[in-house]
C-alpha cells in the first residue's frame, strides 16, 4: 500500500530545496562575481608567501611548503599584519556565507524528501529513476556540507548546487514515476547494500567531476596568467583569483576519485552477489552490468595513469571525464533505452 | 604496472629470436600496454550493451536480424551478438590477464626483497627532497639523533610503524610497505577472479524446467527442458536431489491505476525437497531472491505462468488426454500461447493451438485479449487442427504446433473453428471427432537450476581484490631521513622526506616532526642544563 498523501509531501520538499539551491547557487556566483584580483600581490607578506617549493628556508621556520599553504588557506594569508588600504584585508564573503546557509538548509529538505518519499512505500526510496535522483541529490549535497566543515569549499558551492538544481529539475519531470511497490526481483536486502552504496559513490563521482573541470579550467588560466597576465579579461582574472591553484584542486580530485573507487569496485561485488541470488547467475552482461564495468575499467585506467610516469595528470583528468560519462550513459541511457534485466525504471 | 623505466631503447638492431621475445614480454607487461589493454576491454565491452547478445535472448538476435538484412550478417560475421564470447574479446582479456601475471610476479619478488630490506641511506643533501626543514636545538647531536629516533618509532600511521636505520649520525626511516602489499594482492586477486570464472565456465551447468504446481522431478539431465553444460561437467554424476511443487501463490498490484497495475509484487513457491532417494522430505518455500540450495547447487524461482487442465474424449467418452498444459506469458497480463497435442486421436491426431486469457475480454484489433494477470476471468481461445502431429518423427517445441502435415477444421459458414472455453465448460468438436473440456486453471514455475564450482572462489577474489585495493589507495609510502649536526653548542637536526605516489600529508608530518624534536629538546635541555 502507498501513502499518496506522504509522496505529495515528499515532491513539495523538493520543489522546495530546488528553490532554495537556485537561491543558493545566485549567492555562490555573487560571491565568485566579487573575487577581484587583489592588487596587493606585491606587498611583503605575500612575497615571503610565494618561497619555492624546494628552497630551503632559514634554519628553525616552519617547514611546511608554500605550495600547500598557500593552497588550503587561500585568501586568508594575504595581507595579515600589514597596515593599507582595503585591498589588502581579506574580501568580505558574506554571500558565500548564506549560499552554505541555504545549501544547508536544501540538504535538509532532500533528507526530508527522501524520508518522506520512503516512508509512502515502506521501503527505502532507491526503486526507480526519480528516487536515485534524489537520493544521489542528497548524498552530494550532504558530503559538500560535510567536508565544507573541515575545508573551504566555498569556491566549491556553484558548480555542486548546479548540477545538483539541473538533476532535481530532471527528476521530478522527466523521471518522475509514481510512488509504489516493487517487482518481486527488487525485494532484497542488497537493494539497500548495492543501490545505497552506489548512489553514494556516484554522488562522490560527481563532486570529483566537478573539480576536475574546474582543474582544467584553472590550469589553463595559470599557463594564460603566466604567459601573458596584461591580455586576461576581467572575467577570467576573476575565475583565476576565486579557484584554489590547479596542484590543490588536482589533489583533491585525486582524493575525492580514490574514495569513490573502491566504493564502486563494492558496488560491483554486491550486485554480483544479489545477481546471483535474483536471476541464478553472478555475471551475465546485462547492458547495466556491462556500464558498471565499463564505468568501473575506466576509472581504473585513470588511477592506473596517475601511477604512470609519462602520464601527465591532465592526460589522467581526461579519463576521468570519460568515466563520468560512461556514468552518465549508465544512468540516464541503459535504464530508458536497452533492453536487460535492470529496466526497472518505471518510465 | 612495471615500474621500469621506458622500454624502448631495448629496440636494438640484431635481438636474435630470443631478444625479440623478451622485447615483446616487456611491452606486454608494460605499464603503458596495460593501460591501453584495460581502455580496450572497456570500449570493447560496449557492443554487448547495444546489440543483443544470443547468450541472453537469442530470439531478440533473430529479429534484429530479420530486420537488418544488409547490416545484420556482417555484425553478426564480427561477433557483435556474441560479443563476450568472441574471439577478439577473449584476445583483449587474455592479453590483460598475461599482462597481469607479467606484472604481479617480478614485482612481488622486488617487493619481497624490499621487505626484508633496510630502509636506504640518508642522501647527501637532504634539501632536495620533495619536503624538508631544519630546526634548531639544544643538547648534543646524540641526543638529538635519540629524539628523533624515539619520536619516529612511536609514530604509527595507517600503514603501520616506521622501519629505522641509524648510521653515523644520521637515521633513515621507513612505512607503508602494506602500500605495494596492497597493490600486489589487489592484482593477484583479479587474476584468482578471472580463474574462477573460468572454472565456472568449464565445470558449471544450468537447467530450465517448468514446473507444474503438484508435479516433481529429479536433478537429471533428461527431466530438464534446456540444459547447457560446461565443457568438462560430467552429466551423469549430477546431484540427485528431488523438488516438488505444491502451489504456487502469486499476487500482482491490484491498488494502483497508473502503469504499475498489474505489476508483480510477490511469488512463492511452496516446495517438499530431498537431496537425495533416501533422504527425509524436507518443506521448504521458495521465493525470488531466496533461491532452495543442494550443496553447490541451487534452485531458483525465475518464471511463472499457467497450465489449464485440458481434458479431450473420442466420440464414445473415452479420455484421450487429460492433462495440465503449460502456456508461455506473452505479454505483461500473461496473454500465454501454447499448444495441446492429442496423438491418441484417431483415424487422425489432434491439435489444438492458441492462448489462454487470465482475464479475457475482447479487444477490436488484437481479439481476445487480458486486461489482468490474476485470474479474474479465465478462458481458453484455441483453434483446432486434424491431421499429422509428428512429420517425420522430427523434435518440435512443446508450445506450438507444427502444421505443415496438418488442416485446421472449420465450423458451419466455412470459416476457422475458434473455441472459447470457460473452466468446467465442454465444446464437442465437429463431425464426430470428439469433445474438449477446460476443466481448471494450474500455476507453473520456471525454475532454473545453476551449478557454478567458481562462484565461491570469485567472491573471494572479489573481496581480496577490494581490501587490497582500499591498502593501496589509503596507505602512504614514506621515506623520513634524518641528519643531526653540531652547531656550538647547540644541534642542527635536517629532515627530509618523500614519498611514493600522492601524499598530501607529507609536509604535514615533516613539520610535526620538527616541532615534536623542538619541543622535547628543549624541556630535556632546560632539565639537564640547569
Amino acid at each position: 500500500m502507498t501513502n499518496e498523501t506522504l509522496a505529495q509531501y515528499a515532491n513539495l520538499a523538493v520543489y522546495s530545496a530546488m528553490a532554495v539551491f537556485t537561491l543558493a547557487m545566485i549567492a555562490f556566483a555573487l560571491d565568485l562575481a566579487g573575487a577581484a584580483p587583489r592588487l596587493s600581490a606585491d606587498t611583503p607578506a605575500t612575497r615571503k608567501q610565494q618561497v619555492p617549493v624546494g628552497v630551503e628556508r632559514p634554519v628553525g621556520a616552519s617547514a611546511r611548503t608554500s605550495a600547500s599553504s598557500s593552497a588550503d588557506t587561500e585568501g586568508s594569508t594575504v595581507g595579515a599584519g600589514v597596515p593599507g588600504g582595503d585591498a589588502d584585508l581579506p574580501r568580505s564573503r558574506k554571500a558565500a556565507g548564506i549560499a552554505m546557509m541555504l545549501t544547508r538548509l536544501g540538504g535538509l529538505l532532500l533528507v526530508a524528501a527522501a524520508a518522506m518519499r520512503g516512508l509512502s512505500v515502506h521501503r527505502p526510496p532507491l526503486g526507480n529513476m526519480f528516487e536515485f535522483a534524489l537520493v544521489g541529490c542528497m548524498f552530494v549535497i550532504v558530503v559538500f556540507v560535510t567536508i565544507s566543515a573541515r575545508r573551504d569549499l566555498r569556491w566549491l558551492g556553484l558548480f555542486v548546487t548546479g548540477p545538483v538544481l539541473l538533476t532535481l529539475g530532471l527528476a521530478i519531470t522527466v523521471f518522475y514515476t509514481d510512488a509504489s511497490e516493487l517487482l518481486p526481483s527488487l525485494k532484497s536486502v542488497w537493494l539497500v547494500i548495492h543501490v545505497t552504496v552506489a548512489t553514494f559513490s556516484v554522488a562522490l563521482f560527481t563532486i570529483a567531476f566537478s573539480v576536475t573541470i574546474l582543474h582544467l579550467v584553472k590550469t589553463w588560466l595559470e599557463a594564460q596568467e603566466a604567459s601573458d597576465p596584461s591580455e586576461m579579461s576581467r572575467v577570467r582574472t576573476i575565475v583565476n583569483t576565486a579557484l584554489p591553484p590547479a596542484r590543490s584542486l588536482d589533489r583533491t580530485a585525486y582524493g575525492i576519485h580514490a574514495v569513490a573507487f573502491p566504493l564502486w569496485t563494492f558496488t560491483l561485488i554486491a550486485g554480483a552477489i544479489w545477481a546471483e541470488q535474483a536471476w541464478g547467475h553472478y555475471w551475465n552482461w546485462d547492458p547495466k552490468e556491462v556500464w558498471t564495468f565499463v564505468i568501473w575499467v575506466v576509472y581504473a585506467a585513470y588511477l592506473h595513469a596517475r601511477a604512470t610516469t609519462g602520464w601527465s595528470p591532465r592526460a589522467a583528468n581526461y579519463l576521468a571525464l570519460a568515466g563520468y560519462g560512461a556514468i552518465l550513459v549508465n544512468y540516464m541511457v541503459v535504464n530508458v533505452f536497452f533492453v536487460g534485466q535492470h529496466s526497472y525504471s518505471g518510465m | 604496472m612495471d615500474t621500469r623505466p621506458d622500454e624502448t631503447e631495448v629496440s636494438l638492431p640484431s635481438l636474435g629470436t630470443v631478444g625479440l621475445l623478451r622485447w615483446a614480454w616487456r611491452q606486454l607487461t608494460s605499464m603503458r600496454t596495460a593501460l591501453f589493454l584495460l581502455l580496450l576491454l572497456a570500449i570493447g565491452a560496449v557492443p554487448g550493451s547495444i546489440w543483443p547478445q544470443r547468450n541472453i535472448d537469442a530470439g531478440r538476435v533473430a529479429d534484429y536480424l530479420a530486420v537488418h538484412r544488409s547490416t545484420g550478417p556482417w555484425l553478426d560475421r564480427l561477433g557483435f551478438f556474441d560479443v563476450y564470447s568472441s574471439p577478439w574479446f577473449a584476445a583483449i582479456y587474455l592479453l590483460l590477464f598475461v599482462s597481469l601475471v607479467g606484472c604481479v610476479v617480478p614485482r612481488s619478488k622486488i617487493h619481497w626483497r624490499a621487505m626484508r630490506a633496510q630502509p636506504p641511506a640518508v642522501p647527501g643533501n637532504l634539501a632536495r627532497l620533495p619536503e624538508h626543514g631544519q630546526i634548531e636545538v639544544a643538547g648534543t647531536p646524540e641526543e638529538a639523533l635519540q629524539i628523533a629516533r624515539e619520536v619516529l618509532r612511536r609514530r604509527r600511521l595507517p600503514g603501520g610503524r616506521y622501519r629505522l636505520r641509524s648510521e653515523g649520525l644520521s637515521l633513515s626511516a621507513e612505512t607503508g610497505y602494506l602500500r605495494e602489499t596492497g597493490n600486489l594482492v589487489f592484482h593477484a586477486s583479479l587474476i584468482l577472479v578471472i580463474v574462477a570464472i573460468a572454472v565456472g565456465h568449464l565445470f558449471g551447468w544450468r537447467g530450465d524446467r517448468i514446473l507444474v504446481a503438484g508435479k516433481s522431478f529429479s536433478n537429471t539431465v533428461s527431466a530438464y527442458d534446456t540444459f547447457d553444460p560446461g565443457p568438462w561437467v560430467d552429466t551423469q554424476g549430477l546431484s540427485p536431489f528431488s523438488v516438488a511443487v505444491d502451489r504456487l501463490d502469486v499476487s500482482f498490484e491490484e491498488h494502483s491505476s497508473g502503469a504499475q497495475r498489474g505489476a508483480p509484487r510477490d511469488f512463492t513457491a511452496y516446495t517438499r525437497t530431498r537431496t537425495s532417494p533416501q533422504a527425509p522430505q524436507i518443506r521448504q518455500t521458495l521465493k525470488v531472491n531466496g533461491p532452495l540450495m543442494f550443496g553447490g547447487t541451487s534452485v531458483f524461482l525465475l518464471g511463472n505462468g499457467y497450465a489449464p487442465v485440458i481434458t479431450v474424449r473420442d466420440n464414445a467418452g473415452r479420455v484421450l488426454m487429460h492433462e495440465a498444459t503449460p502456456f508461455l506469458p506473452q505479454d505483461a497480463n500473461y496473454k500465454s500461447v501454447g499448444a495441446v497435442k492429442v496423438s491418441a486421436a484417431s483415424p487422425k491426431q489432434l491439435g489444438f493451438f492458441g492462448f489462454f486469457l487470465p482475464s479475457e475480454y475482447l479487444d477490436a484489433t488484437a481479439g481476445p485479449s487480458s486486461f489482468f494477470p490474476d485470474l479474474k476471468n479465465p478462458a481458453l481461445a484455441l483453434g483446432v487442427y486434424e491431421g499429422e502431429l509428428y512429420p517425420q518423427g522430427r523434435p518440435q517445441s512443446v508450445y506450438t504446433l507444427s502444421t505443415e502435415k496438418m488442416t485446421q477444421l472449420k465450423n458451419a459458414t466455412g470459416g476457422p473453428l475458434r473455441l472459447l472455453l470457460k473452466p468446467g465448460q465442454t465444446i464437442a468438436l465437429p463431425g464426430g471427432r470428439g469433445s474438449v473440456t477446460f476443466d481448471a486453471v494450474q500455476r507453473w514455475a520456471g525454475l532454473s537450476i545453476r551449478y557454478d564450482p567458481g562462484k565461491l572462489f570469485a567472491l573471494i577474489g572479489a573481496l581480496a581484490a577490494l581490501s587490497g585495493l582500499i591498502a593501496s589507495l589509503m596507505i602512504r609510502r614514506r621515506r623520513v631521513f634524518v641528519r643531526v649536526e653540531p652547531s656550538g653548542a647547540r644541534t642542527v637536526v635536517s629532515v627530509g622526506a618523500l614519498a611514493k605516489g600522492e601524499d598530501p600529508g607529507l609536509a604535514e608530518a615533516i613539520e610535526d616532526l620538527l616541532s615534536t624534536i623542538a619541543q622535547r629538546s628543549s624541556t630535556k635541555g632546560s632539565g639537564t642544563k640547569i
